[in-house]
C-alpha cells in the first residue's frame, strides 16, 4: 500500500494533468480529482499485478486465514489447509475497499474469494472445491513444486 | 416465510410440466411467487436465454446469511448445458457470470455456481451445499448497497 500512497503523491506533485492527454479529462477543478482517482485506480491494477506474481499461492478473501469472515472464503482456507499449504499470501478485502473493487476488475470476476496459482487466476471457492475433489488441485500444486499433504497421507495409509 | 424457505430449498426444474401452469391468458394468476422474487426470476430468465440449459436450478440462499429476511442477495445456481462441452471450469463460470453481469453488479452479492455438461449431470445428479455463513455480510457496507439495490 505504501507504493500506492507514493504513486498518488507523485501524481499530485506532478501537477493536475501531467501525463494525461487533456482530452481525457473534463476541464476545470474537477479534472485534478479525476486525474488523482484515475492515477490511483491504475496504480492499484499495477500493484495487483505484482501481488499475484509475488507468491505461488495467492488468495483474496474476506477476513484472514486465522479468522475468515465468510463461509466461502473459509472453504478456500480449509482446502489449502487440508493440502498442507500454509505458506501463501492471503489478502483481506474487507480491510481495503479499493483492493476489493480492484481485484474484481483485475480478474474480471465479480465475487470474493479469488484464488491465484502460479500467477494465474484459477477461480473462486466452487472451482477450488471441484479441483480438490477431482484431484486436479494436487496436480496443480505438484506442477508448482508443492507436495500436497493429502498425497503424503494417502501413501502412509497404504 | 417458512414456506418460501422450503420452496427455495427444494430443487425446481426448469421443465415444469404444462399441466401445472395456469392458463396463459390469465396473467393475473401466474405463479404467485415470481412477483415477489424479481431477482430470482431475472437470474432464471437470463441463464435460460444465454445457456439454453437442459436442467436449471436457482436457489435463493440469502436466508442462510446475515441479511434481512426476504433478501435476494445470495444465490446458488446449477446449470446443466451442452454449451459447456469442451470448456474448462473457469470458462463455464465466466459464461454464467457474463449472463448475470447486471445482477452481479447491482443486487447479487454472492453466486455459487455448478456448471455441468449433460453427461456430467447424468453421472452425478447432485447439488452441492453451501458452507455455513460466518457473518461477514453483517455490517458490510457493500452488501448494504446491494440490498438497497435489490429492494428498488
Amino acid at each position: 500500500m505504501n507504493h500506492l500512497i507514493r504513486a498518488s503523491v507523485r501524481c499530485l506533485r506532478a501537477g493536475s494533468t501531467a501525463g494525461y492527454p487533456s482530452m481525457l479529462l473534463p476541464a476545470g477543478p474537477v479534472s485534478f480529482t479525476a486525474a488523482r482517482l484515475l492515477c490511483a485506480a491504475t496504480d492499484m491494477q499495477q500493484t495487483l499485478g505484482e501481488m499475484v506474481k509475488k507468491d505461488k499461492v495467492v488468495v483474496f478473501i474476506k477476513g484472514t486465514p486465522a479468522q475468515p469472515m465468510c463461509g466461502f472464503s473459509n472453504a478456500v482456507v480449509q482446502i489449502l489447509r487440508m493440502h498442507g499449504v500454509d505458506d501463501y499470501a492471503a489478502y483481506n478485502v474487507l480491510d481495503d475497499q479499493d483492493l476489493r473493487q480492484g481485484i474484481k476488475e483485475f480478474s474480471n470476476w465479480p465475487t470474493i474469494p479469488q484464488v491465484y496459482l502460479n500467477s494465474e487466476f484459477v477461480g473462486g471457492c466452487d472451482i477450488l472445491l471441484q479441483m480438490h475433489q477431482s484431484g486436479d488441485l494436487v496436480e496443480e500444486l505438484n506442477k508448482m513444486g508443492i507436495r500436497s499433504a493429502l498425497v503424503e497421507a494417502e501413501k502412509e495409509s497404504k | 416465510m417458512l414456506a418460501r424457505i422450503l420452496l427455495c430449498a427444494r430443487p425446481v426444474s426448469a421443465t415444469i410440466p404444462a399441466l401445472t401452469r395456469p392458463l396463459a391468458h390469465s396473467t393475473a394468476h401466474m405463479d404467485p411467487g415470481s412477483g415477489g422474487r424479481p431477482v430470482e426470476t431475472a437470474i432464471r430468465t437470463k441463464l435460460t436465454g444465454a445457456l439454453v440449459p437442459a436442467h436449471l436450478e436457482v436457489h435463493n440462499e440469502s436466508h442462510m446469511h446475515a441479511v434481512p429476511p426476504g433478501s435476494e442477495s445470495h444465490f446458488r445456481v446449477l446449470v446443466v448445458s451442452a454449451s459447456f462441452d469442451g470448456l474448462s471450469l473457469i470458462q463455464r463460470h465466466r459464461l454464467v457470470n457474463e449472463a448475470l453481469r447486471e445482477e452481479l453488479s447491482s443486487c447479487v452479492h454472492a453466486l455459487a455456481i455448478q456448471a455441468k455438461t449433460p453427461a456430467q449431470w447424468g453421472s452425478n445428479p447432485s447439488v452441492a451445499k453451501s458452507p455455513p455463513c460466518m457473518g461477514g455480510s453483517k455490517g458490510d457496507h457493500s452488501v448494504e448497497v446491494k440490498l438497497a439495490a435489490g429492494r428498488e
